[in-house]
């Protein structure tokens, strides 16, 4: 099955044959905002939402994961043995998510499924999911995905992709699991004959709504010292507060410290999210801090993000253009502006 | 509020000018409707780019402790607080500081604004006669603009600067006869089970960004205690337990310093209402010591001194 059409009425129906069969996940209102949560039932499901407070990520990169645990027990023969941690990587389908956190999922490889190296709670978890995504009709003001190499329709971090056409939603296989997952679905009917036409002429009126933000190719040309040491930093740091919204926001920051916790006579050892923007994340043990100032800082995550990564990898920039942190800073750092300054060329076309 | 944008362009470029000033810190306008960025102006050409609105929340105090240079502040009454703690606790000096006063109507909530949008997205904002007028695609809206105002805002009682070295227009009339602490009230009422439960839900959705924190012109120290690392103190993740411990330490250790200028719930980037934790602080020092932080120079905070006669009638 690679193509079909779901009215509108028919979604619980659907959703609910899923939670009999996996485990769902999809955005849900907690009264504030949305974030990803599992769906117990297909009532908490809300597809009428721009984008989850929260990326993705954390379905596959949790905030706090206990990696191992170990006894510190005396006479304990296994003491100090690290055992890993029970998971479960059970199959399970989200749905809606929006192609900017699906094709973030793809750049995260890059660093937890590389071909040299596979994080394995990374890997069984991806390969555990079925992502069926939720085209963008009405990208926000602050979206620029199509200047970062994704776009409203992206697929390609999906293995489905829903299209809301109105009265119901064209769903299409991307991948052989989406396909499959497709083939479950008993409430969907033969996609009409103007729904493929219907689908396109949204695709191009949302890349149309977002525009070209800045130009990529200028910064990932120029040379990285020069950027290193523009006076640019200067005047982009001052607001900054370094706190790390914008990189727990982000669908595509991953750095992570490890912590080894004890209780008594139990360990574990803790992965969390961190954050380039915390002095202690490049604190050295000598007392030495490589980026001990904030304009170090700031600097380093914008470069991460729009110079070494594109420079490192040569498939673009490691953003998305989600648009998070343009619409959670305190400060009102925004992504769009400090790439504009980075870049030489002020080829911009505004939505 | 606008009007001011035009008189803090000319006093930054007048104290530039005449070298009075090393540099100015004042907002510019911002990239995204209702919230403006703070920014540093250090010569007199790049004085227009100063801005004011009531987009201005951020508390622009948190940029001062130890800078060196002599900087002139745009300061809205919390501010100017903010501003008086951190000359009593030695963070700034006084004659390093030029307080461009500005008598305040209160901030817009940008969370609460967005909330009644309904998902609905802003392009542009207007404040015009005590309405604010919100537009956007296909749609217009009109909200009084007290119904638009950050929580803090609307129970404020120091609208006006407590210092100044210029004022950027005439005092506003301060709201009297404010009940402050409802709601915290409220929270004393329940049984210690209740409000267990009530500030674990709180803070339920925290992902220890620490954005709170950072916001804080009083968090200021030079290694936070959730940063030790040798020894550690506390946990980092987002268990309960930990995520309590932070909370709550933060929060003490602003006891008698916060002046509930909301820039912690203006940061917090999931929603927590951070002030439960503070008001209830601020007004158990209010009650027992008489103590308001950052109205005085020229008095010490209750918890930094020792009087014989100090009153003890709440240690139970």
């Amino acid at each position: 099955m690679t193509e079909m059409y779901i009215p509108k009425e028919k979604l619980a129906g659907v959703v609910e044959d899923l939670i009999g069969r996996q485990r769902v996940y999809g955005p849900v209102f907690d009264g504030a905002y949305h974030n990803f949560e599992e769906i117990k039932s297909a009532g908490a499901l809300d597809l009428a939402y721009s984008n989850t407070r929260l990326s993705a990520k954390g379905l596959f990169h949790p905030h706090s994961e206990r990696m191992f645990e170990y006894s510190l027990a005396s006479g304990d023969p296994e003491a100090g043995v690290l055992k890993e941690t029970e998971k479960d990587y059970s199959p399970r389908v989200v749905l809606g998510m929006r192609p900017c956190d699906a094709r973030a999922l793809k750049i995260m490889d890059r660093n937890f499924n590389s071909p040299q190296y596979g994080d394995p709670w990374w890997v069984k978890r991806i390969e555990a999911t079925t992502i069926v995504g939720l085209a963008c009709n009405a990208p926000c003001g602050t979206c620029f995905c199509t200047t970062a190499g994704s776009g409203p329709f992206d697929d390609s971090g999906l293995d489905a992709m829903l299209v809301d056409l109105g009265e119901g939603y064209l769903a299409r296989a991307v991948t052989d699991k989406g396909s499959a997952l497709l083939s479950q679905i008993s409430k969907g009917s033969a996609a009409p004959a103007d729904a493929a036409q219907k689908a396109d002429a949204l695709r191009r009126s949302a890349e149309a709504a977002i525009g070209l933000q800045f130009d990529v190719g200028s910064i990932t040309g120029k040379d990285s010292m020069e950027l290193f040491n523009s006076p640019i930093w200067e005047e982009i740091q001052f607001a900054c507060i370094n706190c790390g919204t914008c990189t727990f926001l982000c669908p595509t920051c991953w750095c992570f410290d490890i912590q080894d916790e004890t209780h008594g006579e139990h360990g574990d050892r803790i992965r969390i999210w961190d954050s380039c923007m915390f002095p202690l994340f490049t604190l050295h043990g000598s007392g030495h801090n490589p980026r001990q100032n904030k304009a170090q800082r700031v600097r380093q995550r914008f470069m991460h993000k729009l110079r070494y990564y594109p420079e490192k990898y040569g498939d673009g920039i490691a953003c998305t253009g989600c648009g998070r942190c343009v619409r959670a800073c305190p400060v009102n750092i925004d992504i769009r502006n400090v790439a504009r300054l980075m870049s030489s060329s002020a080829c911009v076309r505004p939505a | 509020m606008r009007a001011y944008t035009e008189k803090i362009r000319e006093a930054a470029k007048r104290l530039l000018s005449e070298k009075r000033v090393d540099a100015v810190i004042g907002f510019r306008k911002g990239s995204i409707p209702l919230v403006n960025e703070p920014v540093l102006v250090k010569s007199p050409e790049r004085a227009d780019e100063l801005y004011w609105d009531g987009s201005c929340g951020v508390n622009l105090a948190n940029y001062l402790p130890k800078r060196t240079d002599r900087v002139a502040i745009v300061a809205k009454g919390c501010d100017s607080r903010n501003i008086v703690v951190q000359i009593v606790e030695n963070q700034i000096q006084r004659d390093q500081v030029y307080v461009l006063g500005a008598p305040c109507h209160g901030m817009l909530d940008r969370r609460r604004i967005l909330a009644s949008l309904k998902g609905r997205e802003p392009t542009s904002v207007e404040e015009v006669d005590g309405q604010v007028r919100i537009t956007g695609a296909g749609f217009e809206e009109t909200f009084s603009r007290s119904e638009c105002l950050q929580e803090n805002c609307s129970i404020c009682i120091h609208r006006n600067p407590v210092i100044s070295d210029e004022m950027l227009g005439e005092p506003v009339a301060e709201q009297e006869n404010v009940d402050r602490y409802p709601d915290v009230a409220k929270v004393e009422g329940m049984n210690p089970d209740e409000r267990k439960d009530y500030f674990e839900e709180i803070t339920s959705k925290c992902i220890r960004c620490y954005a709170c924190r950072n916001a804080c012109p009083q968090c200021y120290c030079p290694t936070c205690f959730v940063d030790e690392s040798r020894p550690q103190w506390m946990g980092k993740t987002i268990d309960p337990k930990d995520v309590r411990t932070f909370h709550f330490l933060r929060a003490f250790h602003l006891a008698g310093r916060c002046t509930d200028c909301g820039a912690c719930e203006r940061a917090c980037p999931v929603g927590i209402k951070l002030r439960q934790y503070t008001k209830k602080l601020e007004k158990d020092v209010k009650e027992f010591y008489g103590y308001e932080a950052g109205v005085r120079l020229d008095e010490r905070p209750p918890l930094d001194v020792y009087r014989p006669g100090d009153p003890e009638n709440f240690i139970k």
